[in-house]
């Protein structure tokens, strides 16, 4: 889990991740407004179905693979936060056609 | 999409830390059309990673280390040089040819003169349980920190070794957050070994910096030093961290696990466009073969910053500066010869002392060659007895391992997997990494759409080539 400092500086910017709304911050990439919702896992392996988190933060690890707006694999790290962004757990391998 | 580019530039730069601004910053201001392309939202690297929006207010959180990159991305801004953010670069030919994807879309340009500026990553960490969510590398957390302000809640351990492990514990201290340890694989014998570099590391800048961030950070928390294992323990997220100093294994819980064993120069974008590298027994790493301008092999690219081997922010700034004069006077412009005296007396003061670093926070082999089941490949989730038990079949080298076990194919292309299995299979064969080698590494180095690629312009020649006549 992650906590913001305060003062939390930044605009409000809303988005869904599965369907449930949640709060970020304008500086925020997605990876960052996964963690601050406290969601566990961002991604589960096509090898084994294991969960996964964002590791390295900076765009060379890929475990932070989650569909953004009907596009699957995207790194969530190095993508900053829309308004009205909706944000997918990514289950297994990106499916054809997301 | 990839709007505005132009069809070809004097000099482009890739990546925008220390070494890229400063370099783009010497070119464009001597007069060079100049174009930056970076992967991240805005300029600074990691170090100085959202320099211009951070929304932590008080400064010394961070640091004046970190603060000093302000006039570096002011320069630049100032310079006129083209930026694009949020470009990834995933090709480079020797005929100095890039592939770049930005906006939703792919374009190619072409340089005269190519500075790579890629930086470094942290080194693979290889332990038991680090794929579980909850671990992550300290320098992940420290990009939280800068770019939004977040500090890890519940229990949090910090593991491993180096500069940057106790930058992030000092900066976690200043900003009010709670550390329940610290556990340090520093080698015991490393000290001995970092001894005959004291010498100048006591002239260095490191120095007094470097002392005080540590006397900080133990004051404040509990440092467990000489750790000779460790194992993340947890069902789908981390709940413990078992750890081993002389001979007793303890455990500790803990809700988030940062692990750090040094950085590596990041090789992908350089070796896929045929920069030759050599394996660095010092820093244990691949390090690309350059002059002292950062010159490769490749005709008009060089390399500047951390991707020319690792020597920390401020070195990347100067060969930045060096690699963009010979840049400049490459192509007939003019640099006046102050500023090259000047970067090259500086850079020969920030490398005082880096042996020193190297040979202390030198990593045990222990955290490099893992056993067991334990993951090598994070993507294609092989482990470290699958690589030995294939190269007992015979398997000579990482690029027939792929065949094998598909290590290294999955989208990090080996990144967090690559040092490892050379060291894995050179270990397991008794032999240097060096005649090992790495994996062979191609275009595109980072995953992008068939739809993008088909997409892009062709030229005549690239038709006449697929079409019958």
């Amino acid at each position: 889990m992650f906590a913001r400092l305060p003062p939390e500086a930044g605009d409000a910017v809303t988005l869904s991740i599965d369907g449930k709304a949640c709060t970020a911050r304008t500086n925020d990439t997605v990876a960052a407004a996964l963690l601050a919702s406290g969601l566990d896992h961002c991604r589960t392996t096509g090898v084994s179905g294991a969960p996964r988190a964002p590791y390295c933060m900076m765009g060379v690890c890929f475990d932070c693979l989650v569909t953004i707006d009907g596009i699957g694999n995207r790194q969530a790290c190095l993508v900053p936060v829309r308004e009205g962004m909706r944000v997918e757990v990514q289950r297994g391998k990106r499916e054809l056609g997301r | 999409m990839s709007a505005g580019l132009a069809a070809s530039y004097d000099v482009a730069v890739i990546g925008a830390g220390p070494a890229g601004l400063a370099a783009a910053t010497t070119c464009a201001n001597a007069g060079c059309a100049t174009v930056l392309f970076d992967e991240g939202a805005m300029p600074g690297g990691q170090i100085y990673r959202s320099i211009e929006d951070t929304p932590l207010r008080e400064r010394s959180v961070l640091g004046e280390s970190y603060w000093r990159g302000r006039t570096l991305v002011e320069s630049f801004r100032a310079s006129g040089a083209r930026y694009i953010a949020g470009a990834t670069v995933w090709s480079l030919t020797r005929d100095r040819e890039i592939g770049v994807s930005f906006d939703g879309g792919s374009a190619l340009t072409y340089a005269k003169r190519v500075i790579l500026c890629t930086g470094a990553l942290e080194r693979p960490f290889p332990i038991p349980g680090w794929t579980l969510p909850g671990v992550m590398t300290v320098g992940a957390a420290q990009t939280l920190l800068k770019s939004s302000g977040l500090v890890a809640s519940g229990k949090t351990t910090l593991a491993g070794c180096g500069p940057l492990l106790w930058l992030l514990a000092a900066q976690y201290l200043r900003a009010h957050a709670k550390l329940e340890a610290i556990l340090d694989t520093t080698a015991r014998e490393n000290r001995a070994h970092a001894l005959p570099h004291a010498l100048p590391f006591l002239f260095s800048s490191y120095v007094a910096d470097g002392i005080a961030l540590m006397r900080e950070v133990k004051r404040q928390v509990r440092v467990i030093s000489g750790v000779t294992s460790l194992r993340a323990l947890g069902d789908r997220k981390v709940s413990a961290v078992a750890y081993r100093t002389g001979g007793e294994e303890k455990t500790l819980e803990v809700d988030n696990l940062f692990l750090h064993q040094g950085l590596i120069p990041n090789v992908n974008l350089a070796m896929a466009a045929g920069i030759a590298h050599r394996w660095d027994e010092a820093q244990l790493c691949w390090v690309p073969e350059l002059d002292r301008d950062g010159n490769s092999n490749l005709e008009g690219v060089a390399i500047a910053g951390d991707g020319a081997g690792i020597a920390g922010g401020e070195a990347a700034r100067w060969r930045g500066v060096l690699a963009g004069v010979a840049a400049v006077r490459a192509i007939g412009g003019n640099v006046a010869s102050g500023d090259e005296q000047r970067a090259r007396k500086e850079l020969a003061r920030t490398l005082r002392g880096r042996g020193f670093l190297d040979a202390l926070y030198r990593p045990a082999r222990n955290f490099r060659i893992p056993e067991g089941d334990t993951i090598v490949c994070r993507c294609e989730e092989v482990t470290a007895h699958e690589i030995s038990a294939t190269v007992a079949l015979g398997c000579p080298g990482p690029n027939q391992m792929k065949a094998f076990l598909r290590c290294g194919m999955g989208p990090c292309q080996g990144r967090l997997c690559g040092v490892t299995v050379t060291e894995l299979i050179a270990a397991a064969r008794g032999v240097s990494p060096r005649e090992i080698g790495y994996y062979r590494l191609r275009p595109p180095v980072k995953p992008i759409t068939v739809a993008e690629l088909a997409a892009l312009p062709k030229s005549e020649a690239a038709i006449k080539a697929v079409t019958r006549s």
